[in-house]
């Protein structure tokens, strides 16, 4: 029961930043380019590369997973949103934007979740 | 960030889409919603870690086929559907759903597993998977809803 609750807190938390990151960036940058998204997935990335690679002891590493890796960085980052927004840029012919779009996220995403592993390892 | 919004709706009074606290609810609520069908999925099909992660594989594919649907569907079948419905379900459920860092975090476990082979194939066939499930999704909205798709042109 509290492993469900973990996951729901986190993803509470989670969703509602992504949009509110798309949303600022909209507005502060007015970019055909979603900043938003992009923010809300490297972000995701790295934290989950933090918190996979740090939080591995016990109970407390469990639940810490549960909630920061399951349900707060499974909420922020997003597959669904992404595609749809590569369709989007594809339909109205800006396949350049898509595809820079789509090897920025993917490079910096692993780059990210390198990093976050990497300073796991040295802080633990 | 509320404070910096705020002001910068003062200088700029027509650019500010606002942030409205049903749709941020509507979204959180979508979110774990999706998060907690994302765990369920996880704990039914669990792969291990040195195994092909396919649970996350077809979680993002599915929910990028259901948000071609979704959205597509909500754009010519119902235009006037409430508008918390595409931010509860679009944002929310599919969005919290679906997850890039997990993806991500997969392709470096199987990097520093010494299984480079399926780290980039697990890297290619989720972006080949889900740019093909999002774009199927979307085209049969458009069947189902009897619009060429190619009519659909605009960027939203």
């Amino acid at each position: 029961m509290t492993d469900w609750l973990l996951v729901l807190a986190g993803g509470l938390v989670g969703a509602p930043l992504r949009y509110l990151l798309g949303v600022d960036a909209k507005f502060r940058l007015h970019s055909v380019f979603p900043w938003g998204t992009f923010a809300a997935n490297a972000g995701a990335a790295l934290v989950l590369g933090f918190v996979a690679e740090g939080a591995t002891d016990g109970d407390l590493g469990n639940r810490l997973n549960l909630l920061l890796a399951t349900g707060f960085c499974g909420a922020l980052s997003t597959w669904s949103t992404f595609s749809y927004e590569l369709l989007t840029l594809n339909s109205a012919r800006r396949l350049g934007l898509a595809a820079s779009y789509l090897l920025a996220t993917v490079t910096a995403g692993v780059g990210l979740s390198f990093a976050g592993a990497a300073v796991a390892r040295a802080v633990f | 960030m509320a404070q910096k919004m705020r002001l910068h709706r003062h200088s700029h009074p027509d650019h500010h889409p606002g942030v409205q606290l049903p749709v941020v609810v509507a979204v959180a609520v979508g979110g774990a919603a999706g998060a907690c069908a994302r765990y369920a999925a996880e704990r039914l099909w669990p792969t291990g870690t040195f195994a092909f992660p396919w649970t996350i594989l077809l979680i993002n594919a599915v929910g990028c086929f259901l948000m071609g649907i979704l959205m597509v569907t909500l754009k010519l079948r119902f235009p006037g559907a409430p508008r918390l419905i595409s931010p509860l379900l679009g944002t929310g459920v599919l969005g919290g759903f679906t997850s890039f860092s997990h993806y991500t975090d997969n392709v470096r476990q199987l990097f520093d597993n010494h299984q480079p082979g399926y780290a980039v194939s697990y890297l290619v066939l989720t972006v080949a998977a889900a740019l093909a499930a999002v774009t199927a999704g979307a085209f049969a909205a458009h069947f189902a809803f009897g619009r060429s798709y190619a009519a659909q042109g605009e960027a939203s």
